[in-house]
């Protein structure tokens, strides 16, 4: 409940803010945003599954983001840099969409 | 996958699942909780500050392919724009011209208007010239004698006359009349006032030449007083009446 409050706060601040995002970091916060929100929706999975562990949870949310940073890094070095985010975006919404079917059969029994 | 995992404890299972979901969002001060409340606070901060991003996001962070197509489209719009340019300016510029021939050619009808205007007696005139007055107390002035007086006139340039009211024009006649002169029919008598615009000091000394008008008048025993000014009116109006017979040739070049 309290990190649910916590994302509905930061967008709240977000939005007032209207920030900028720094131009370093603008090919990857896309798709770190992306690995985060599978990360967040893995985690209710889990919760619903009752293997959640809030140090799992921290240290996947951490990586997925790194290592989707790195993935877009790596690919913008190797020149597939749109080719491999499409990919990323793939797998992840992928993820996403299995790990929503999978709350929404534990809650709705649907 | 998931719908296999057992759950944990044998209630019924929604009950259970919303029952773990109320569980788990209760708040426990754990260090984990802390740090996932701050990771989630970042997502959402970083959710909102790149759908900002993407709605001001100009050409910074788009890859090159991208920006080439980018700039293949930019450059086939840029040249069917300038090609309608083209096309609008060129209508634009025909139909200008269009305007100025049309108002040159209504200025040259209204220019024409008037000049025939004038010489048809249809609108008053007015304009330097003189005002020539003819007494006659011995009933001497003649008919023949006020046309010699205006073709002295016409020839000393004046452009449009009357006398008494009666406006002359390419077809106005001369008559004597018992006790005056029937100008097209229209009877006038002593004094004759006659009106005629044009270039004052020659028509007046066209007057006063030996054995001009003057003279003939004084021959006669009248009197003829030549007063030259800046400005006379002619007032008088002739009607255009429809020619009966005669009919124009069209004539093969306009001009």
């Amino acid at each position: 409940m309290i990190p649910a409050l916590g994302l509905v706060i930061g967008i709240v601040a977000g939005v007032l803010m209207q920030p900028e995002v720094p131009v370093w970091l603008q090919p990857y916060l896309p798709i770190a945003v992306i690995a985060a929100l599978d990360a967040v929706f893995g985690a209710v999975r889990a919760v619903l599954d009752g293997i959640f562990n809030d140090k799992v949870f921290v240290i996947s949310f951490l990586s997925n983001v790194v290592v989707a940073a790195f993935i877009v890094f790596l690919g913008d070095q190797l020149g597939v840099g749109s080719q491999l985010s499409t990919g990323v975006v793939v797998v992840l919404g992928v993820r996403i969409f299995s790990n929503v079917a999978s709350i929404r059969r534990h809650l709705f029994n649907a | 996958m998931s719908s296999s995992t057992p759950p944990p404890t044998p209630s019924p299972r929604s009950g259970t699942a919303w029952h773990r979901l109320g569980r788990a969002g209760r708040p426990r001060p754990t260090k984990a909780n802390v740090l996932a409340t701050l990771l989630a606070l970042g997502l959402g901060f970083a959710i909102a500050a790149q759908v900002h991003q993407t709605s001001i996001e100009g050409l910074e962070n788009l890859r090159g392919d991208e920006l080439i197509r980018i700039l293949d489209t930019v450059d086939q719009d840029g040249n069917r724009l300038a090609d309608e340019i083209q096309t609008l300016r060129s209508s634009r510029d025909r139909l200008k011209s269009d305007t100025t021939s049309l108002a040159e050619a209504q200025k040259a009808a209204q220019q024409r208007l008037d000049s025939l205007a004038i010489l048809a007696g249809t609108v008053p005139a007015r304009g330097p010239g003189i005002v020539l007055t003819i007494r006659d107390p011995e009933d001497g002035v003649t008919a023949p004698l006020l046309l010699d007086a205006l073709q002295e006139l016409r020839d000393a340039g004046a452009e449009a006359v009357q006398i008494n009211g009666v406006r002359v024009v390419a077809n106005t006649y001369f008559a004597d009349k018992d006790g005056g002169i029937a100008i097209s029919g229209k009877k006038v008598t002593a004094p004759y006032v006659v009106t005629a615009i044009g270039d004052g000091s020659t028509l007046a000394s066209a007057m006063e030449i030996p054995g001009g008008v003057t003279n003939s008048v004084r021959s006669v025993g009248g009197q003829a007083d030549v007063q030259a000014k800046d400005t006379v009116t002619v007032s008088a109006l002739q009607t255009v009446s429809e020619p009966q017979y005669a009919r124009p040739v069209p004539s093969p070049t306009t001009s």
